[in-house]
């Protein structure tokens, strides 16, 4: 468990350090699950303790987010100007983006499953 | 008392107190979408705050340590993804097809909308990266001259906002298949969406993590086109 949490805590620290080294646009968790989730394919088993140390993470991770849910609060003046077009915006943009994607996603599994290619054994 | 908010003591106890909390009431309501134990955390914590006069800022860094525990945590979705590689590569057409789209939808649709409503232009563009983990959407927004302050409110809103409504409507569609449901949520809702729709299964937290990491991609990609195409 340990060894898992010292492996996890790396992975983010090196991910972190080569974003800011290179100023890559990516956010530095973003790519440290990239990079580790392409070195467990490559070794091809996930060490028992950090399996164990990430799942209970991933099950307390809606927790992580409270603190800078919080931040709400501090609206700007932007905001209260506009409060009525952003709540709309954000609203409606993320339900349809959602239906889109599913409904994209669900067309294309299904034609290709029609249409098997000689790929596919 | 004024002592205690300079370590992490009260804000890491009243965040997760307030969260068991709402766990429960999540519970009670036996799992209704609508009781989300995060929106309501941060909405009984925000009544907290300003009923007590206590700056935002005193709170923050009282209770850092969970919020760096979101670091860790992101990376952590790489285990459930190497488990799920060989049905990602499977569906690598339907997820790629899907990603594009929905972030085209995204960034369109708020864009759109801001617009029409007469939002001013710095907002639409503070707004446009909205669906993206909040890292990568306030870079976005830099460069594109949004202000980058507001759209970190803005995507956390986005994620609350997913994380609520997601699960109830995906089922409203009639969409079961986890995949599906996983990469819908992180397309739309990043890392918030991910936490929510990871507590339904691991499976579809993998697609959402990957679906969320590859957004952010796309977004920066594709959004300075989008809103030269918008005239802003």
């Amino acid at each position: 468990m340990i060894v898992g949490a010292v492996l996890l805590l790396a992975s983010t620290l090196g991910a972190d350090w080569l974003v800011t080294r290179f100023h890559l646009p990516v956010s530095g968790p973003v790519l440290g699950m990239a990079v580790l989730t392409f070195a467990l394919a490559l070794r091809g088993r996930t060490p028992v303790g950090l399996a164990r140390v990430s799942e209970l993470l991933l099950k307390a991770m809606p927790l992580f987010f409270i603190p800078a849910g919080v931040g709400v609060m501090v609206l700007s003046e932007q905001f209260r100007a506009a409060w009525l077009p952003i709540t709309v915006a954000l609203l409606s943009s993320t339900v349809l983006a959602m239906a889109t994607t599913a409904v994209v996603m669900k067309a294309v599994a299904k034609r290709l499953a029609r249409s098997p290619r000689k790929s596919s054994p | 008392m004024k002592f205690l908010w300079t370590t992490p003591l009260p804000g890491v106890l009243g965040t997760i107190m307030a969260f068991a909390l709402c766990v429960r009431l999540q519970r009670r309501a036996r799992g209704h979408a609508l009781a989300n134990p995060v929106a309501w955390a941060i909405a009984l914590l925000v009544a907290l705050l300003l009923l007590t006069n206590l700056p935002y800022a005193t709170y923050f860094a009282s209770a850092r340590p969970l919020h760096f525990l979101l670091g860790p945590a992101t990376v952590a979705l790489a285990i459930p993804l190497a488990r799920e590689l060989p049905r990602l590569r499977r569906l690598l057409w339907p997820v790629g097809a899907g990603l594009l789209a929905g972030n085209l939808a995204a960034a369109c649709s708020a864009i759109f909308l801001a617009k029409i409503l007469g939002a001013t232009k710095q907002v639409t563009l503070s707004l446009a990266p909205k669906s993206v983990t909040t890292p990568i959407a306030m870079g976005i927004s830099e460069k594109l001259g949004g202000l980058p302050s507001l759209t970190a409110v803005l995507v956390i809103s986005t994620g609350v906002i997913g994380a609520v409504v997601g699960p109830w409507f995906l089922d409203r569609l009639g969409i079961d298949d986890p995949t599906v449901r996983g990469t819908a949520m992180g397309v739309s809702a990043h890392g918030l969406g991910t936490a929510a729709i990871y507590q339904e299964s691991s499976e579809a937290g993998a697609f959402s993590g990957l679906a969320m990491g590859l957004s952010g991609m796309i977004t920066a990609l594709i959004l300075p086109a989008l809103v030269k195409m918008f005239g802003l």
